[in-house]
């Protein structure tokens, strides 16, 4: 059987930072299901925040301040300390990724350039013109090829097992061998990124199903927080495709149908800088106060920057215009509309990345610290991605040095991975059944539907119903092909599995949380309630079904107050 | 709209086939979206790489009636024909369907040592750049490593050897950069005929880029400092 000490599942930022974490001595693999490049980490656009102070007018900017502003623009659900530990670790981070390659883009006095974005009190965001995920990708990925660090690309990871509430091993496909196949490690980290495809409209790649989320939560790992999703405010009307805050950031208008530009009535101070989730609710509710175009998108309007900024510091967004919408922004506005972006909440773990699980360690998008509480600022994921691997990589090298013995379980993985063969077998044995990739459609509609932007009890407990109808059709599926080589039925098979837990729980989390915070706004709770929820959902799973928890939260030298843009 | 797929599977197949599908695309739709919509609706068994949809992660590369490029970023509509033929990347093993086997290609992006050789500590303030010389490695860090270069390449085709222009282009992105110190002995591992002297100059690379890299100008630029590199070392030698 293959044997590692340590083994990150996820090639993004988050799991080629824990590779480079980790202690060069140990046996680490990484385990991706696409090659580590074609990561959703690659798309970011906009950039990663530090205060770095950069800006001659803003050189009073430090790192208590930009935790201040990710604590108020979480809604203060954020645990205070693991966001000071974020922000006083962005510097050298920053200057680490320039070390080794990355290559920012520098202010005339040759230092790294910064943007202002969202929420932020200061210009901070570093970036590398609107390609920022793209160049940081490419330079970890450089670094893990530097270090010869093991990779199995294309290989996905399909149960984690554990025992005495204790990690022992994982089973993985390999796609291109067309194996399912045990591997055995004395610690795991999961970096396998968000579920923004369960939602219909969504600026995530087509492989960020989640499938990992739910999987750590099958194998008795809770999760927290996740009924809180963020929705972005501007994505490509129809095709969905990100268009980077920092093109607000730049200056860009929101203008409704009538001309407006609407956030003069919203957040009249910060304007279209306000943070994302009141952005993308005022968007929305101009459209559902008839005051979009065709009633299903609103403008961003670029042509007042002019064509030389637009083509220096925007260039990927005017070419996904002309390539994906025909349009050139330099002449025409946007058409955009909100759309899912990212997953606050994820895999329960504290600040070393740990979760409940011996062993078993989680960062990046599908883990929760939480560092982002109820709403992530722009320019903060990538960081968090970056920052939060590398502390899962030294916690995990930390915890090996300790010297857990094998805790035995070849037999149990081996098991896992033959009950798993067998099971896609008598699927592939029916005659006819349900077509996975059509039920992926049909859970998108259902989660798009009933926990979107606004929500309310009637429409959740709906999406809970519609949900169990999927369960049910989910038992007759069947596959089509052959089970061999790359057969994407059978990754999709063992996703859908997984995300139909990711779904139930953000349903059953947006439920339970009678108020508004952050993104999670109910209708018929408009209010944010510090009283009775200023707490963390922890949902754990048991054969009776999901388990819902609260746990209070560490608030530290910033009390809660009102937020105001 | 008829859309010609190209099949194969070397489990249980001898040889590529072509198998005809259905399928009236939507408004804007693009090629990516036109396969997972017959895969999804027609037959799950159809294998193709997929990601981002956005063209950046570089997964999608294919030959789209004819010609090479990225199926994200392609619309049916744009390529003006009722039959739409779609093949993988050439110059790659096929493995199954559209997925090709890259190995050859990622071997030869590992052997140009692409990454960057920064001596020292990391800088207490960072590096100092001027914004110009920043900018001047833009052009080549837009790369997606899609492979579409690679495939397009008639060196490629007739050398298996012959490192590509891809992998060429990264190299020549981190001898722009002032803060990559890489010695000379870096580039002469590339001075040969499975490097830059390979080349043809009939530039398919910068033709077929789905993102302006324009790899044949690194290539080119490799040769400059080269060569120079050379000449340099002569005129120390004599007294
Ligand atoms: C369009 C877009 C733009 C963004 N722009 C910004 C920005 O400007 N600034 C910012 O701070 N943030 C931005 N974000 C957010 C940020 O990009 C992500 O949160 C971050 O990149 C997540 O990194 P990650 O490493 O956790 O996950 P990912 O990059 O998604 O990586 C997940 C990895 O896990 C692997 N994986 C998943 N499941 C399995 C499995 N079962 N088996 C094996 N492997 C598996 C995948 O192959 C992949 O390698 C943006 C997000 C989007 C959608
Ligand atoms: S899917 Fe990413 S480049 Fe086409």
């Amino acid at each position: 059987m293959l044997r590692h000490d340590l083994l990150i599942v996820g090639g993004g930022l988050a799991g080629l930072s824990a590779a480079l974490g980790a202690d060069p001595t140990l046996k680490v693999g990484v385990i991706s299901k696409v090659h580590p490049l074609r990561s959703h980490s690659v798309a970011a656009q906009g950039g990663i925040n530090a205060a770095l102070a950069n800006r001659p007018d803003c050189a009073d900017d430090t790192c208590e301040k930009h935790a201040f502003d990710t604590i108020k623009g979480s809604d203060y659900l954020a645990d205070q300390d693991a966001a000071e530990l974020l922000c006083q670790r962005a510097i050298p981070t920053i200057y680490e990724l320039d070390h080794w390659g990355a290559p920012f883009s520098r202010f005339p006095d040759g230092s790294i350039a910064q943007r202002p974005f969202g929420g932020a009190g200061f210009p901070r965001t570093c970036y590398a013109a609107d390609r920022t995920g793209h160049i940081l990708l490419h330079t970890l990925y450089e670094q893990a090829v530097r270090r010869n660090v093991t990779f199995y690309d294309e290989w996905l990871v399909t149960d984690i097992i554990v025992r005495d509430r204790r990690l022992v091993g994982l089973v993985a496909y390999d796609l291109a061998g067309g194996e399912i196949i045990p591997l055995r490690a004395r610690a795991v980290i999961f970096a396998t990124g968000g579920y923004g495809r369960i939602f219909f409209r969504s600026t995530n790649a087509y492989i960020n199903l989640g499938g990992g989320i739910g999987m750590a939560y099958k194998a008795g790992v809770p999760l927290k927080d996740m009924e809180f999703v963020q929705f972005h405010p501007t994505t490509l009307f129809g095709k969905n495709i990100l268009m980077t805050e920092a093109a607000r950031g730049e200056g860009g208008y929101l203008v409704n149908a009538k001309g407006r530009r609407f956030m003069e009535d919203y957040t009249p101070k910060a304007m279209e800088l306000a943070p994302r989730d009141i952005v993308a609710r005022s968007i929305q509710t101009e459209i559902d106060k008839g005051n979009g175009f065709e009633n299903e998108y609103v403008h961003l309007d670029l042509r007042h920057l002019g064509r030389e900024k637009i083509l220096q510091r925007l260039p990927g967004i005017r070419d996904i215009c002309i390539h994906f919408a025909g349009l050139d922004p330099v002449d025409r506005p946007i058409p955009i509309q909100p759309a899912q972006h990212y997953s606050m909440g994820g895999i329960d773990v504290d600040a070393t990345c740990a979760s409940p699980v011996e062993g078993f360690f989680a960062a990046g998008e599908c883990a929760c610290v939480s560092v982002h509480g109820a709403n992530r600022l722009g320019g903060n994921s990538l960081l968090e991605s970056i920052v939060f691997g590398r502390i899962a990589g030294e916690s995990a090298s930390l915890y090996l040095r300790g010297g857990p013995s094998e805790a035995g379980g070849d037999r149990e993985t081996a098991e896992t991975a033959r009950a798993l063969m067998a099971r896609i077998q008598s699927v592939h044995e029916r005659e006819a059944g349900e077509n996975v990739f059509q039920l992926l459609n049909k859970l998108k509609r259902v989660m798009s539907d009933t926990a979107g932007i606004f929500r309310d009890a009637a429409t959740l407990r709906r999406g809970l119903e519609e949900l169990a109808v999927l369960r049910e059709a989910y038992r007759r599926v069947f596959i089509y092909g052959p089970c061999g080589r790359y057969c994407q039925e059978m990754v999709v098979l063992v996703e859908f599995e997984h995300m139909m837990e990711v779904a139930e729980v953000i349903l059953l989390g947006a439920l339970k949380r009678e108020e508004t915070r952050g993104s999670h706004f109910r209708t018929d709770f408009p209010k944010r309630d510090d009283a009775s929820w200023l707490k963390h959902t922890i949902i754990t799973r048991s054969d009776k079904g999901p388990v819902v928890t609260y746990r209070d939260l560490q608030v530290g030298r910033y009390a809660p107050e009102e937020r105001k843009y | 709209m008829t859309f010609k797929i190209l099949r194969f599977d070397a489990q249980k197949d001898n040889r590529p086939y072509f198998q005809v599908y259905r399928h009236v695309p939507k408004p804007h739709e693009t090629v990516l979206e036109a396969l997972k919509d017959i895969r999804d609706q027609q037959d799950p068994s159809l294998s193709f790489r997929y990601s981002c949809r956005e063209a950046v992660c570089g997964s999608c590369g294919m030959v789209i009636n004819g010609r090479i490029c990225l199926a994200c970023r392609t619309q049916v509509g744009d390529l003006g024909a009722n039959e739409v033929v779609i093949e993988p990347l050439p110059n790659l093993e096929i493995q199954k369907d559209l997925i090709v086997d890259l190995k050859p290609f990622w071997d030869a992006y590992r052997k140009v040592e692409p990454f960057l050789q920064a001596p020292g500590d990391v800088p207490e303030k960072g590096h100092v750049v001027a914004e110009k010389d920043m900018e001047k490695v833009f052009q080549y860090i837009t790369c997606i490593l899609c492979a579409c270069c690679y495939s397009a390449c008639p060196v490629a085709t007739r050398d298996g050897r012959y490192v590509g222009p891809a992998a060429l282009a990264k190299l020549y992105r981190f001898t722009l950069d002032p803060r990559d110190r890489r010695p000379f002995s870096a580039l002469e591992r590339v001075d040969g005929p499975d490097g830059v002297w390979g080349c043809d100059t009939v530039f398919r690379c910068n033709d077929i880029c789905p993102k302006d890299v324009r790899p044949a100008d690194g290539i080119e630029g490799l040769r400059r400092k080269i060569i120079a590199g050379k000449t340099k070392r002569l005129f120390r030698r004599k007294p």
